[in-house]
């Protein structure tokens, strides 16, 4: 029982870490050398290899992007909280839905998220031939199964003692 | 008693200081306010608001003037004046037939229109207010930006998708939190009444258990409170039609 427990608070972890990084690491598009992300574009520029970054267009599909990502680690962060104040208040046998409830919304927010960048990123930079993702968005994409695969486990999990 | 005396004047003495301070001997200046940045489309019109402060009364004297400066030049030109209240409009500039006066000095107003935008009129425009003998005081500036298309400002659509979603979440957890409480309100009140039944049944069946050889099950059915309402209304019914026949005997 308290190996299992542990392994879903790790698990939970793991999903909050990967939707931290995701969305804050300037890593979702890597046009040749420049790397682009929700927030701001960066490049390094010369010989010096000066780092430099701008920020990111408005586009409304830019901004439900962010938006998303943000809801998703809200969701997440309160499912966990959620876990622990269900931990010591659910009676005998009570299931964790509502922690699974919000752990499976976090999940949901991510995929559209990602969703989104995935068709409409072409809106906010000019698509070319070398245009390709980066380990952040991919990271995006990982975190969404983790959090639906935990929510899951909140709702089928009965509490023992 | 004399320390009282001291901290009480001393006090009178901060008021009277404060007051001075705040109405006796205003400060001298007169204060214009204008958006820092204002976004227009191309042919559309945008409004440039320029409201003042100014301690004095607002006297017949107070001229309001609109300056221009264009992006790409380094020209301060006059486009607006108003005084002895009477707008002039800058008949030969640019803002020819475009420009509109829509403010009110006595309303501490001083406000203008532009139409049919174009861009040209990008540019720092800036609003001056002079109400003597209340003179001093900084001018306020505005930039206008004039775009094909508006672009939506930074964080409209963030914030409006967190806000919309986080009160939707909030909405249906408040939804879901009164229903339960009212359900539970609910079972509460139904099993009191079962309760009191029960326990007058229970009485009766104790005076005329000597004429009535057993009670029937009934009794035992309605101590089963966690069905749903409609069987328990049914029992209800069931219960009173017991105490019907009860009362026939």
């Amino acid at each position: 029982m308290l190996l299992l427990l542990l392994g879903i608070i790790v698990l939970h972890v793991a999903v909050l870490v990967l939707l931290f990084v995701s969305t804050i690491v300037s890593q979702w598009l890597i046009v040749n050398g420049r790397t682009a992300d929700l927030w701001q574009n960066c490049s390094t520029l010369g010989v010096q290899s000066s780092f430099q970054c701008v920020t990111s267009s408005t586009n409304e599909w830019l901004q439900s992007v962010q938006a998303m990502m943000i809801l998703s680690i809200i969701f997440s962060v309160l499912s966990l909280f959620l876990f622990f104040c269900q931990l010591f208040t659910l009676t005998k046998g009570g299931r964790f839905y509502i922690t699974g409830i919000f752990q499976i919304l976090a999940g949901l927010c991510v995929m559209s998220g990602a969703a989104i960048f995935t068709v409409r990123h072409t809106d906010w930079q000019p698509d070319t031939s070398d245009t390709s993702f980066g380990f952040a968005y991919i990271l995006a994409w990982v975190a969404f199964p983790l959090a639906v695969v935990s929510g899951v486990i909140y709702v089928i999990l009965r509490k023992r003692e | 008693m004399g320390s009282q005396g001291t901290s009480g004047s001393g006090s009178l003495v901060l008021v009277a200081a404060l007051f001075s301070a705040l109405v006796l001997a205003p400060t001298w200046a007169i204060h214009v306010y204008t958006h820092r940045e204002v976004h227009g489309t191309v042919g559309d019109q945008v409004t440039l608001a320029c409201s003042f402060w100014s301690s004095e009364w607002i006297s017949d004297d107070i001229s309001i003037t609109w300056l221009f400066q264009p992006e790409s030049g380094k020209d301060t030109i006059s486009i607006f004046h108003f005084v002895k209240g009477q707008p002039y409009v800058d008949e030969v500039g640019a803002f020819k037939n475009r420009m509109e006066w829509v403010g009110d000095p006595h309303r501490k107003d001083g406000s203008i229109i532009i139409r049919n935008l174009d861009y040209t009129d990008n540019g720092t425009f800036t609003c001056d207010v002079k109400n003597p003998p209340d003179i001093g005081g900084k001018s306020s500036q505005v930039t206008l930006y004039v775009f094909e298309k508006v672009p939506t400002r930074y964080g409209v659509v963030l914030g409006a998708v967190i806000g919309g979603v986080l009160g939707l979440v909030i909405l249906v957890v408040v939804i879901g939190y009164l229903i339960r409480y009212c359900w539970l309100r609910r079972q509460a009140t139904l099993q009191r009444q079962l309760s009191a039944m029960e326990k007058g049944k229970l009485q009766r069946s104790a005076k005329d258990s000597s004429k009535r050889g057993r009670q029937p099950p009934v009794l035992y059915a309605m101590l089963d409170h966690s069905r749903s309402t409609k069987s328990a209304s049914e029992k209800k019914s069931k219960g009173g039609l017991g105490e019907s026949r009860k009362d026939k005997k």
